[in-house]
């Protein structure tokens, strides 16, 4: 079932055109992620699909409703960038009054307990860390049971084990059934949570593709480095299909390959008795697919 | 409960985590009333004042500087506070639309606005005899078109200014001469004509007229009720124009 469809979508303010021509849709219990560089059109994007903003042109299905349908409001959770609360509010008065702004809350006490904020409850919003806000904002976005919840750049502003205790949050939130999507700049989250991934560049969409997808679009080069125990001759390995380059760097090999690199590597060099020592490999990444596909002409 | 009453009292829970507030609006008043009834001079009748006390005519006084702290410096401050930080914006992803939480604040300012009136007359009565209002339901009205006018501009304000900051700085430049007209630092039935007469097209001062005209039960001026009314649809209407949500 397709959950968010978007056709075509523009949106300029005044003179700046913020998206030119974006497509792409979301089906039932996806995490789907919106990736792109600062200024893409990424947060107009999914203001769009928020119905905060009204498009220019194209059309944004929610639900099977038209975005900006009011009805939509108690079934999508929104979690903005730099949206706040008043100073003097405490955590557990927020949760409890967006609770009352739902037909159907979640248990304000449980998902405080998921986020991590049982011990700030009393504590009032001025006084809470910037990754607490946002774990605060998280849950204000979860409280109405949402079927959608819109996620942007949610783990911005938090310290590592913040940012990998919301990803596994988020993926609890998936096995409840709900549809995600995230903006994000961060590749690691995007490759780990995202099961799509739209990757936007100056407003249209450079790629949409799963994140193994956009990883092989960079190219599948790999490249091996280690420290021979014993020398051999070049030809050994420069005559495998999948070496494309050999290079000594000292005391070290560098080879650069594709395909089934690392295997066809080392068990020609165990035939002959030699061992890799300190032996790396790199792969690409999903930073190398976006910087990739974004590269400026 | 509805979810606009949560909202008002979560308003009003909020506010009164505000020292500063409680001090300008509830206490100060008294404490100007307490002050002033002390000063001898305060018990006189001067013949322009119709009868009344100077300290009489400042009960209302010392209730319309309420008002204008609240309509000209806190309102305004607060509501373009809750657009700069994203708070309107963050209503607006919710079933709650972002007015409710504009109704919720004029609705616990105007009720601050009452408590202080009652605690400002009585206190007033007890300490001073200043008299109960032949009518009170005109004081009443005279307090509820005071407040239309002042928090008329006070929306305007938090329509035009673009943060919370300069919100106050320009409601703070507007309160001196509109207090000073009002009659804040002497009875405006003691001021030349002329400083009277522009005085009359100011919301504040025409409150006050309200206020006094209530305290003795004459009728109520209409020029100073046309006045509020008018700063009431022109401001109204113009804030509604300009607002933005973010």
């Amino acid at each position: 079932m397709t959950v968010i469809e978007v056709e075509n979508l523009a949106k300029r303010y005044g003179e700046t055109v913020a998206v030119r021509d974006v497509s792409f849709t979301v089906e039932a219990g996806e995490i789907f992620g919106i990736l792109g560089p600062n200024g893409a059109g990424k947060t107009t994007t999914v203001e769009c699909i928020a119905g905060l903003r009204t498009a220019d042109s194209g059309r944004i299905t929610v639900l099977g409703r038209p975005a900006g349908d009011p009805e939509l409001r108690a079934r999508i959770g929104v979690q903005l960038q730099e949206s706040e609360l008043q100073d003097k509010i405490t955590v557990r008065e927020a949760l409890e009054l967006y609770s009352a702004f739902y037909p159907n809350p979640a248990d304000w006490r449980e998902l405080a307990g998921d986020l991590g904020l049982t011990a700030k409850l009393r504590t009032r919003f001025g006084k809470l860390s910037g990754g607490q806000k946002q774990r605060l904002s998280i849950a204000l976005a979860l409280l109405g049971n949402p079927e959608v919840a819109i996620l942007d750049e949610l783990t911005t502003g938090l310290d590592p084990q913040a940012r990998r205790d919301t990803w596994d949050l988020i993926s609890g939130i998936r096995d409840r059934g709900v549809t995600l999507l995230l903006v994000t700049h961060f590749m690691e989250e995007a490759e780990r949570l995202c099961d799509r991934i739209v990757v936007i560049d100056k407003g249209a969409v450079a790629a949409l593709d799963t994140p193994g997808g956009l990883i092989n679009r960079a190219g599948d080069e790999q490249r091996i480095r280690f420290r021979p125990s014993a020398p051999f001759a070049d030809e050994l390995l420069t005559a495998l299909p999948e070496v494309r380059e050999l290079s000594h760097q000292g005391p070290r090999i560098e080879i650069i390959g594709s395909g089934n690199l690392l295997h066809a590597v080392i068990s020609v060099l165990a035939r002959d008795g030699i061992v890799a020592a300190e032996l790396t490999l790199e792969q690409a990444t999903l930073d190398d697919a976006f910087v990739h596909l974004t590269r400026g002409e | 409960m509805s979810v606009f009453t949560k909202l008002t009292l979560s308003e009003f829970k909020l506010t009164l985590r505000d020292p500063l507030y409680v001090f300008f609006t509830l206490l100060f008043p008294l404490l100007l009333i307490t002050i002033l009834g002390n000063v001898p001079t305060m018990q006189e009748t001067p013949p322009e004042l119709g009868g009344l006390r100077v300290i009489d005519v400042y009960a209302g006084a010392a209730l319309g500087l309420a008002i204008g702290i609240i309509g000209l410096q806190g309102m305004p401050a607060v509501l373009a506070t809750y657009r700069e930080r994203g708070i309107l914006r963050r209503f607006a992803t919710t079933p709650v639309r972002p007015t409710l939480l504009l109704a919720a604040q004029l609705t616990m300012n105007l009720a601050t606005v009452l408590v202080s009136a009652v605690l400002v007359y009585t206190v007033a009565h007890l300490a001073f005899d200043v008299p109960i209002p032949e009518s009170p339901l005109t004081l009443l009205l005279a307090i509820l078109l005071n407040c239309s006018g002042a928090f008329a501009i006070g929306l305007l304000l938090a329509a035009l200014a673009p943060t919370g900051k300069t919100a106050n700085a320009i409601g703070t430049f507007l309160f001196f001469p509109m207090m000073f007209l009002a009659g804040l630092w002497a009875p405006r039935e003691l001021m030349p004509e002329v400083l009277q007469r522009i005085g009359d097209f100011t919301p504040f001062a025409a409150g006050q007229d309200l206020m006094n005209g209530a305290l003795t039960g004459q009728s109520p001026e209409w020029l100073s009720i046309t006045v509020l009314i008018g700063y009431l649809v022109i401001c109204g209407a113009a804030a509604v124009k300009f607002f933005r949500w973010e």
